[in-house]
């Protein structure tokens, strides 16, 4: 595993116009590594994802990306029914090699088919993306990634709607993926799912904490996170629920 | 069937028809797909001064199109940037201060004869300058939309995937705008003022309801403004129906009869079912 930061953030303050959404943002992500942005809804762990996309740019500190960038976000609804096949999509991944004035070619499509074997669609390439599984579509992006040689993919709540099975497989696939060296940033608000990555960056409009899960992961930490106090359940074996709470 | 065809008026509003059909039907794809059917139909109305004014002075209509289209965008663009002021409220200022003063204009002592034409198109009595520019019109949208096409497509389905892509979401709008405003700025030579939106927008709405790739929904959008615009025509000419609105009425039947004609459709049923599950 190479030392080398692909993506370091330090002192980072982002905003969408307006004040800024998150601040104090600093971390380092190495090739292998899967970090995990956990925090409550409007933490602003999209906010970092797009800031390191260079759709937002920072408002203080600084942000160096040195590795290319796959996004593998949330399918909107109303985009299910966008007429393309999985294969498709995937093939959209060739396009950050090509000039404006160049269409993805053969080499190309096969590419984006080795990609959907890699993530375990080979057989489904000719179906429409909107009628895959939620599971389906997060593989089919990540082949979209694979396709455009992104060493580092950013996922937003890649693991929401997803049953027990399909949630599983992606674990897996993210694994394997990380195991060859691709870095992964993950958004989510389950803590659980954060718990299981190497590392994990705690925020609610400003960076709480980051390390390791199991160092990191305090209750003084997760109540700052999420803003709220913590329940245990009794007989829960120790283990803590999150009530989800808006404090205006 | 075929004695409209041995009418030399009616083989030059056939042409014209067509020419605009399959512009309209390809580029109004990406139209509904970037769901910029409001602005397609702000920007037609918005061009009406401009038209008028180039009857008054006796110029070619295009010569007044074209600069009211530039300035009808630039205010748009220029009023969604008013603090306060939403992207939509922009538009409908715009547009309605635009097309009011094209009716002030029309409504002038100095306002020639026939400007009705100008909000209902001329499809019967096209120029040589119409079949020309309808002409170029197919050329310029058929290079442009086959070499944008991959960028067109991976925008419009996720702009924040586009844009890691190294895409630029504003170059695929900006692309497809300019493109609207060329085909709006020849098409409501022949279509009208009022009417001109609806080849760009019915028949690719009603391939959408009958396709599920964007392939065989381009063919089957050109191929659904290419038959609408003969069925208007044979319309106006048998029934004597104004062309233009007969185009438009035969557009907004093929785009009802798309619509129970989608829900049969193989794996359509499937869609909202499927998503969102793993199986």
């Amino acid at each position: 595993m190479s030392s080398e930061a692909l993506i370091e953030a330090s002192g980072l303050a982002v905003s969408y116009g307006g004040p800024p959404a998150v601040t104090d943002v600093s971390f380092r992500l190495r090739a292998g590594e899967r970090l995990a942005l956990l925090g409550p809804n409007g933490g602003g762990k999209t906010t970092i994802l797009r800031a390191v996309l260079g759709e937002l740019r920072p408002l203080a500190g600084t942000l160096r990306v040195d590795a290319s960038c796959g996004s593998v976000p949330q399918t909107e609804r109303s985009r299910l029914d966008y007429p393309v096949s999985a294969l498709e999509v995937a093939t959209m991944g060739a396009l950050s090699r090509l000039p404006w004035w160049r269409r993805p070619g053969r080499d190309d499509r096969r590419r984006a088919r080795t990609a959907l074997g890699r993530v375990g669609l080979e057989d489904l390439a000719a179906e429409t993306f909107g009628e895959l599984s939620g599971g389906q579509r997060q593989r089919v992006l990540i082949a979209r990634a694979l396709v455009q040689d992104a060493r580092v993919l950013l996922m937003d709540e890649p693991f929401t709607g997803l049953d027990r099975p399909a949630a599983d497989r992606l674990e897996v696939l993210i694994a394997n993926l990380a195991a060859e060296g691709h870095a992964i940033v993950m958004a989510t608000h389950d803590l659980e799912q954060a718990q299981s990555w190497d590392s994990v960056l705690c925020v609610n409009r400003r960076q709480i904490a980051i390390g390791a899960p199991r160092q990191t992961l305090d209750r003084e930490v997760l109540e700052a996170t999420y803003g709220g106090a913590i329940v245990e359940i009794p007989g829960g074996g120790g283990r803590a629920i999150l009530p989800p709470q808006h404090q205006h | 069937m075929f004695e409209p065809l041995q009418e030399p008026f009616m083989q030059r509003a056939i042409a014209e028809m067509t020419l605009l059909a399959i512009a309209g039907g390809a580029l109004g794809c990406w139209v509904v797909l970037y769901e910029v059917s409001y602005a397609a139909e702000s920007l037609a109305h918005s061009i009406f001064p401009g038209l008028v004014l180039a009857a008054i002075a006796g110029i070619p209509l295009l010569l007044g199109a074209t600069p009211a289209i530039v300035l009808a965008a630039l205010a748009i663009a220029l009023a969604a940037r008013l603090p306060g002021v939403s992207r939509d409220v922009g538009v409908a200022v715009v547009v309605t201060t635009m097309f009011g003063l094209g009716v002030l204009l029309a409504l002038s002592p100095q306002s020639p004869p026939g400007i009705e034409t100008l909000l209902f198109g001329d499809i019967l009595g096209p120029s040589d300058g119409d079949l020309i520019s309808a002409a170029a019109l197919v050329v310029l949208l058929g290079v442009a939309l086959f070499l944008l096409h991959g960028r067109l497509l991976a925008t419009g389905f996720d702009r924040g995937g586009a844009r890691a892509l190294g895409l630029s979401p504003a170059f695929a709008d900006a692309a497809l705008l300019i493109l609207l405003a060329a085909g709006i700025v020849v098409a409501v030579q022949g279509l009208g003022n009022l009417l001109v939106v609806a080849v760009f927008v019915g028949p690719a709405a009603a391939a959408r309801n009958l396709t599920d790739r964007i392939g065989p929904m381009i063919a089957v959008a050109v191929a659904i403004a290419v038959l609408s615009g003969l069925a208007g025509l044979y319309l106006s000419y048998y029934v004597g129906t104004a062309g233009g609105a007969s185009v438009a009425l035969a557009i907004v039947v093929a785009y009802l009869l798309s619509l129970p004609l989608g829900l049969i459709r193989p794996n359509r049923g499937r869609l909202n079912l499927a998503a969102g599950y793993d199986h």
